[in-house]
């Protein structure tokens, strides 16, 4: 309709492209905001009511039904009458150290299949592969007995003991973690190897100096899925550490709401906002590397 | 990128002449000539690991704990051999993390197999040799006419014994240790009155503290190592006499004897005492029973039932929850893999935000939201206006909520992962599809969902697996309830195979069945080795093990 007189059926063409480009624009995409705003919502509303019922005044889940009724930080404040920061402590001592150990363990195994060739490699390989498959936490029984012989030979190893349960998460620590590394300590080139070996160096400097320097990224990416799953990790923690004192987030936490009429949902709320705040950050922050650690092969569900 | 650029770092100081090329290349292991601060640091370690190796091998020669023993001593001839000789390279770098592997994984799996074959568990704690002190110290009576000790109470570190005087010298002991002269005792009037290491209790204090008194009461001193003589009790905390179990153990023929009233327990293939008239003592010990916790599991109407619904949960449950996210996570990766939405960064990190959150805490977040009751569960108030929709107390209902809750936890990671995986398909079979004149479905169908599966088959594979050992969401979420109706086992319609282990091992308190548990364990290791076994065939992963 609105024509011109110089060039009326080209001006009328462009008209009707950009009017189903429009419309097509209108079909194909503009939906997919609608859908994104239901996704995001049901993504985030749980993450919001834990905010809202963090910050509500009472203590029960009376009353929480209502987002942000009330703002006040007591729940965060009675957080210091229990023994969350205890907990909190253990867990990341424990993650620390499970991943700490797990990377150093990974890598020098990922590094001896990488560039050695040995009687029992292959096999090797394989049996790793196949213990892969089954998870610790199936053998908790067995776990369960060894530590408690163990701890009438050394108390340090036994029952209740956090040095414990670290050297049991350890005991996984090649299954779980040696293949992600060792694929990528393959696409590191050989040459380099020889070439510092000509000059002299031992398997050793080779090792630290070079090898490790190279493959950071996917120390640090091991390293933190490591940490995030032994942050986690429950059966193993609830069989071997025993007492308050010693028990970690996932044990501890459990225990304020596992039973429904005594369940004191302030405190988690509270407790459960400073839990994941950073391993939310570190996961946003992140998300690039962990992206390509997950797809690399862990799991989390 | 970090890497190229370290390559060429290195690949250019290549040309420089190696500056050390006059040095003797000998492994650091044997000496100076290599990297000195290196060496000393494995000298240090290694000096360590043996000094706390060696510390822990008396530790276990004192118990008389020989599996324990024989294994550290290997241990430690082994790293020694590693570390100090020239030859095993490759050991060097995988000893740790395989040392840790033996002991805390394949040990503790083959320590599960054979726990699956014994009576371990309540009852059955340990040798005939416990089970007969145990009981011998179960039945003591007071001997009649028997000497009696004037007797202090003594404590060390919070554990309390007795001192007594016999004939003039002083003995002292406590429930764990028995009594042994104590030499250097100060005696007063007939009574200790004060033992070097050792802390005396006075009278009053018992007096005046009841809870102090029951202990006292309840202590039990052995006279020697030796369960038959007897120990030493007090009734009055001043006054010890001799307690001898009624019970008489003849090693030779394996019976214990009541001697007041003659009855005669015998002892059996099934690790108890039992009486003609099949009355067994309550402490029995841990025998070989071959695969009789198996056939329990299955034929003992306590577990069979159950196992055989939590099996064919436990199958759905991890089935419907691989799908469902997968069917969910791929869709949105379909749909935001426009270039034409805009701010797909932003909406791809909102999504994924469940994901960052830990599962442990959004499974006892979503317990709390589900609640029936109007007034706690929010999301009955919110979106279903009030109503009392049993979320978790229904087992149907318990079921689906838990999927769903498993879809809100496992979404975003099949979001990522199809994303990343479409985002690397080769656009010119796509392109050329489309000149074929494939429409979009056809074209999804036949290109995209076979490559994408490519890369995706052996996660999802993976996913079931973990999913069917979802210990800690079925645990937090449901607890294993609603409880099952028709079975005294406390186990309950959302219970996966895991939990089931979990509830009948009693390591969490209560009747402790560790052989059965075990037995269980092991029929999961089962069926997951099968699975895997099923996905090395399919996937051809072996192959890439080169």
């Amino acid at each position: 309709m609105v024509t011109t007189h110089q060039s009326p059926v080209m001006a009328s063409n462009a008209a009707v492209r950009a009017r189903g480009r429009r419309r097509r624009w209108f079909l194909e995409v503009s939906w997919k905001y609608v859908l994104a705003l239901v996704v995001i919502v049901y993504a985030a509303f749980p993450l919001v009511y834990v905010l809202s019922a963090s910050l509500a005044t009472s203590g029960t889940l009376t009353g929480s039904t209502e987002l942000f009724r009330s703002v006040s930080t007591a729940n965060y404040e009675a957080l210091d009458s229990t023994k969350f920061w205890t907990w909190a402590g253990n867990s990341i001592v424990i993650g620390l150290i499970t991943a700490f150990g797990s990377v150093l363990m990974g890598a020098a195994a990922a590094y001896a299949f990488s560039r050695y060739r040995f009687a029992g490699r292959r096999g090797g390989l394989t049996g790793l592969l196949i213990i892969q498959m089954f998870p610790q936490m199936l053998a908790f029984v067995a776990i369960f007995l060894l530590l408690l012989s163990l701890g009438e030979v050394v108390p340090a190893l036994g029952l209740n003991s956090k040095t414990a349960l670290v050297c049991v998460y350890l005991g996984g620590a090649l299954g779980t973690n040696t293949f992600l590394m060792y694929g990528f300590f393959n696409s590191v080139p050989r040459e380099l190897d020889e070439a510092a070996k000509i000059d002299g160096a031992t398997h050793a400097q080779i090792y630290w100096t070079i090898i490790l320097r190279l493959v950071t990224p996917i120390l640090a990416v091991v390293g933190l899925l490591s940490f995030i799953s032994t942050f986690g990790e429950f059966i193993l923690a609830r069989v071997i550490l025993t007492s308050e004192d010693n028990w970690t987030l996932a044990v501890g936490m459990y225990g304020w709401v596992s039973d429904q009429l005594q369940a004191n949902w302030g405190l988690f709320a509270a407790g459960a906002v400073i839990a994941a705040l950073p391993i939310l950050a570190l996961f946003l922050f992140l998300q690039k590397y962990i992206v390509s650690g997950l797809t690399a092969g862990s799991v989390k569900g | 990128m970090s890497t190229e650029q370290s390559t060429t770092a290195v690949a250019t100081g290549d040309g420089a002449p190696p500056p050390t090329r006059q040095r003797v290349r000998e492994s650091h292991a044997r000496g100076w000539s290599g990297h000195g601060a290196g060496f000393l640091a494995k000298l240090a370690i290694m000096a360590l690991v043996n000094a706390l190796g060696v510390l822990a091998l008396w530790s276990a020669y004192l118990n008389g704990s020989w599996v324990i023993f024989g294994v550290l001593l290997a241990l430690l001839v082994v790293a020694d051999w590693v570390y100090f000789s020239k030859r095993p390279v490759p050991l060097k770098y995988l000893l740790p993390g395989l040392a840790f592997l033996v002991v805390f994984q394949l040990f503790t799996i083959g320590y599960t197999g054979y726990v699956a074959l014994t009576n371990y568990g309540t009852g059955h704690n340990g040798s005939q040799q416990q089970a007969v002190d145990a009981l011998l110290s179960q039945n003591e009576k007071k001997v009649p006419d028997s000497a009696t000790y004037p007797l202090t109470i003594v404590e060390q570190d919070g554990e309390l014994g007795f001192a007594i005087v016999e004939d003039g010298t002083a003995m002292v002991g406590t429930a764990d240790d028995p009594l042994s002269e104590a030499g250097d005792a100060t005696i007063t009037d007939g009574r200790v009155t004060g033992v070097p290491g050792w802390e005396v209790v006075p009278k009053n204090d018992v007096l005046s503290d009841p809870a102090l008194a029951d202990e006292v009461l309840a202590l039990r001193v052995p006279i020697s190592d030796d369960a038959a003589d007897g120990s030493i009790r007090t009734g009055d905390a001043t006054i010890g006499s001799v307690y001898r179990s009624v019970l008489e153990y003849d090693g030779s023929a394996g019976t214990l004897t009541n001697t007041d009233t003659g009855v005669v327990y015998h002892a059996t293939d099934e690790g108890q005492f039992v009486a003609d008239d099949g009355t067994a003592l309550p402490v029995g010990w841990r025998v070989f029973v071959g695969f009789e916790n198996f056939t329990k599991a299955f034929t003992d109407d306590t577990y069979s039932g159950p196992l055989l619904r939590i099996t064919v949960w436990t199958f759905v449950f991890a089935f419907f929850s691989v799908f469902v996210s997968f069917f969910v996570g791929l869709l949105l990766a379909l749909v935001y893999n426009d270039p034409r939405v805009r701010g797909r960064k932003v909406l791809r990190t909102l999504f994924i935000l469940p994901y960052a959150f830990p599962a442990f805490l959004s499974a006892l977040l979503w317990k709390g939201m589900l609640s029936a009751n109007p007034d706690y569960g929010i999301v009955n108030k919110l979106f279903f206006f009030g109503a009392r929709i049993e979320w978790l107390d229904d087992p149907t209902l318990a079921k689906v909520s838990l999927i769903l809750v498993n879809l809100w936890l496992s979404y975003p990671y099949w979001f990522l992962v199809c994303t990343g995986a479409l985002q690397s398909l080769p656009d010119d079979v796509q392109e050329a599809a489309r000149i074929d004149g494939a429409g979009v479905w056809r074209k999804f169908r036949s290109i995209t969902m076979p490559l994408l599966l490519v890369s995706t088959a052996p996660l999802l594979i993976a996913s079931f697996a973990f999913n069917f050992n979802n210990f800690t969401l079925i645990y937090m979420l449901t607890g294993g309830g609603p409880r099952f109706t028709d079975t005294s086992a406390t186990l309950g319609h959302t219970d996966i195979l895991i939990s089931m282990v979990y509830q009948i091992s009693g390591v969490a308190g209560g009747r402790a069945d560790y052989g059965l548990a075990a037995a269980l364990s092991i029929v999961i290791f089962v069926i997951i080795g099968v699975i895997s076994a099923l996905m090395f065939r399919r996937t051809r992963q072996l192959e890439e093990v080169s």
